[in-house]
């Protein structure tokens, strides 16, 4: 198809002998907002550090746009990397710089903007994550929720193609959650990034997912790929349903 | 071009292909003035899209900029006329009012250096409050009902001690046979080269041995100490401790303390053997036989010589983990704080090393030993 933008084929996760996931196979389409689901520590973020390339698989491979990443040039790789941004679980915001800083370093290293644009850039990626005027604030002197909020604004910086989030919604109140599924959505209708997220909110998976994968900690393998609206109403596997539809009671009444 | 242009119903902002040029930095500037010279009664501010297609994250911003600058003004904004790819994420980003930054007033000298000196004196509250809380430690230790982890006394008793032998023994050996060597070179003038022994024994036991020892474990182990317990404070480990009803006090700083005050004068010790050893090795080629250097080291050397080293090594301990300890729990809560904090350590380790070497030096002197 034109539009594949990431493609994992045959993907083997694996902490030396300890195999996390093996068989790894699903497509990623442009512009699409791509869930990676599944039980606490069954290795989503581990996934997502091999699709930005912290890890290398133990086997398998992975396309962008056709190019394989594992074994692409180091050269060619970095500029594979430069299009992604990333907000890593943590946030892992560089605690001696502010955040004005913080979201400014890729674009002070990167890009050929002057000091005066980039300061216009970082304040609009700041309002975008709702922090508009923390701009001087350090990472310290912010909440947890504020800190992934500014974490999306850094992994925005560089207008990246692929965005990845980990667990961006995990200890935001429900308000701030809300926003960051409207700018997840709005960066996708408006500028067609393609977003991955890594979450198990229910409610952010039903609202901005367009497609996605379940890890099954008990098979070691992807249980299912599909929109998670229809995983949810007509998956074959039982589990997923559950997994699916049990949270779904819990905040409210499902819709048919 | 026109970017700005004054229509029948108010201001228009043109986002035509100029706005991806390179001129865009020098047009905003002048827009951003033009809005600011207006007034409420001048209308709305209205866009009109001429030839922006996609746009990227400097439009927006600058976008951002002119809307926050008109809205300063009181102007209205029509939204409706932005661009449909913008438009959305410009709500979202103007949703959330911005934070107002608080209001910094300039100190004037004599504020800047009342808060100097005020800070100052806190500081060396917060010091003393330290060193009471630690002894206060010291007695809940004695008393049996310290709590902390026997495995990390141990594991600090291992750092302080064994791990330290290798560089203290260079350091030391080294030291011994410079001061040999330039000793020799001037006593042999007098044809008193014997006397070198004297200078090597009497300055490593009293002064060298523990001096170096302390220097040495305070840039090793009092820096290891500081980026811990700092690195710690920066994760919330020291604060999960505090709220379980845990004193870090006992939990982190007593071992360090402990194993400190405990290997400083062994440490001492083995600085003060491997030093007469450095001045040995220079000895041997100057025509000192073994003999004649064991006979003159133990007739120049008492057992008080060495006891004067060890007592201030005691001491030079508990400095390079208070110091250590101190500035660790006292850290900021950044990577860099915890660099700060380390330095400050090693720094304020060494600085009362000397002082108090300095003070010994004239008490023993009025004691006459
Ligand atoms: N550096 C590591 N070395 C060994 N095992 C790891 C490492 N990091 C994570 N793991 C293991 O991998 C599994 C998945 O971790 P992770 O990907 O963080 O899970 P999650 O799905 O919650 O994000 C966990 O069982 C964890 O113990
Ligand atoms: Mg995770």
């Amino acid at each position: 198809m034109e539009n594949e933008h990431i493609e994992v084929r045959d993907l083997t996760m694996a902490y030396g002998d300890f195999v996390l996931m093996r068989d790894l196979n699903f497509t990623i389409r442009k512009g699409e907002v791509f869930i990676i689901m599944g039980g606490s520590g069954c290795g989503k973020s581990t996934l997502m550090r091999h699709l930005i390339g912290l890890k290398d698989p133990a086997a398998g491979d992975i396309y962008y746009n056709g190019e394989s990443f594992i074994s692409a040039s180091a050269d060619q790789r970095e500029l594979m990397l430069r299009r992604f941004g990333v907000m890593y679980q943590s946030g892992a915001l560089w605690s001696s710089l502010t955040l004005a800083e913080n979201v400014g370093l890729p674009l002070v290293q990167f890009s050929s903007f002057s000091k005066r644009q980039i300061r216009s850039i970082v304040s609009y990626k700041l309002s975008i994550v709702g922090l508009a005027g923390f701009e001087e604030f350090y990472p310290a002197e912010i909440s947890g929720g504020m800190a992934k909020r500014a974490g999306v604004a850094r992994a925005l910086a560089l207008d990246p193609e692929v965005l990845y989030l980990d667990e961006p919604s995990a200890g935001l109140d429900p308000l701030s959650a809300r926003r960051l599924d409207d700018t997840i959505l709005e960066l996708r209708n408006s500028l067609g990034m393609t977003i991955v997220v890594v979450t198990h909110e229910l409610e952010s998976i039903f609202q901005i997912g367009d497609n996605s994968v379940f890890l099954d900690v008990d098979t070691r393998t992807q249980a299912a790929t599909g929109n998670p609206r229809e995983l949810r109403d007509s998956c074959p596997d039982e589990k997923i349903r559950n997994f699916l539809s049990r949270g779904e009671l819990g905040a409210g009444k499902p819709p048919e | 071009m026109q970017l700005l242009s004054v229509s029948g119903c108010g201001r228009r902002l043109e986002l035509g292909s100029g706005w991806n040029g390179p001129g865009l930095a020098d047009n905003l500037e002048k827009i951003l003035a033009q809005i600011s010279s207006t007034g409420k009664e001048s209308g709305p501010l209205t866009f009109s899209e001429n030839g922006l297609d996609r746009h990227d994250a400097l439009v927006a911003s600058s976008i951002l900029e002119i809307i926050r600058a008109a809205q300063a003004q009181g102007l209205e904004v029509q939204f409706e006329t932005l661009p449909d790819s913008i438009r959305k994420l410009i709500g979202l980003a103007l949703a959330v009012p911005p934070r107002e930054p608080e209001s910094h007033q300039r100190d004037n000298l004599f504020t800047v250096i009342g808060k100097k000196s005020l800070r100052i004196l806190q500081g060396s509250r917060h010091f003393f409050e330290f060193a009471g809380e630690l002894t206060y430690s010291f007695g809940r230790l004695v008393r049996g009902k310290a709590r902390f982890r026997r495995e990390d006394f141990w594991l600090t008793l291992q750092s302080c001690g064994v791990g330290a032998l290798p560089i203290v023994a260079l350091i030391s050996i080294l030291v011994g046979v410079i001061l040999g060597f330039v000793g020799a070179v001037q006593l042999r003038k007098f044809g008193a080269t014997i006397y070198m022994i004297d200078l090597v024994g009497l300055a490593v036991a009293r002064e060298l041995g523990c001096i170096m020892a302390g220097i040495i474990m305070s840039g090793r182990t009092g820096a290891a100490f500081a980026a811990q317990i700092g690195s710690m404070n920066v994760n919330q480990e020291v604060d999960a401790l505090e709220t379980l009803g845990i004193s870090p006090m006992e939990f982190l700083v007593l071992p360090r303390a402990l194993s400190m005050i405990l290997m400083m004068p062994l440490l001492t010790l083995f600085a003060d053997a491997l030093g007469f050893f450095g001045g040995f090795i220079v000895a041997l080629p100057m025509g000192i036989s073994p003999g004649e250097f064991w006979y003159q080291l133990t007739e120049s050397l008492s057992l008080q010589h060495i006891s004067i080293g060890i007592l201030k090594s005691f001491f030079f301990g508990i400095i390079v983990a208070s110091a250590g300890c101190y500035y660790g729990l006292r850290s900021g809560r950044s990577s860099s704080a915890v660099g700060e904090a380390a330095t400050k350590a090693v720094v304020a380790g060494i600085t009362w090393i000397i002082v108090l070497d300095a003070a010994f030096a004239f008490v023993l002197e009025a004691m006459g030993w």
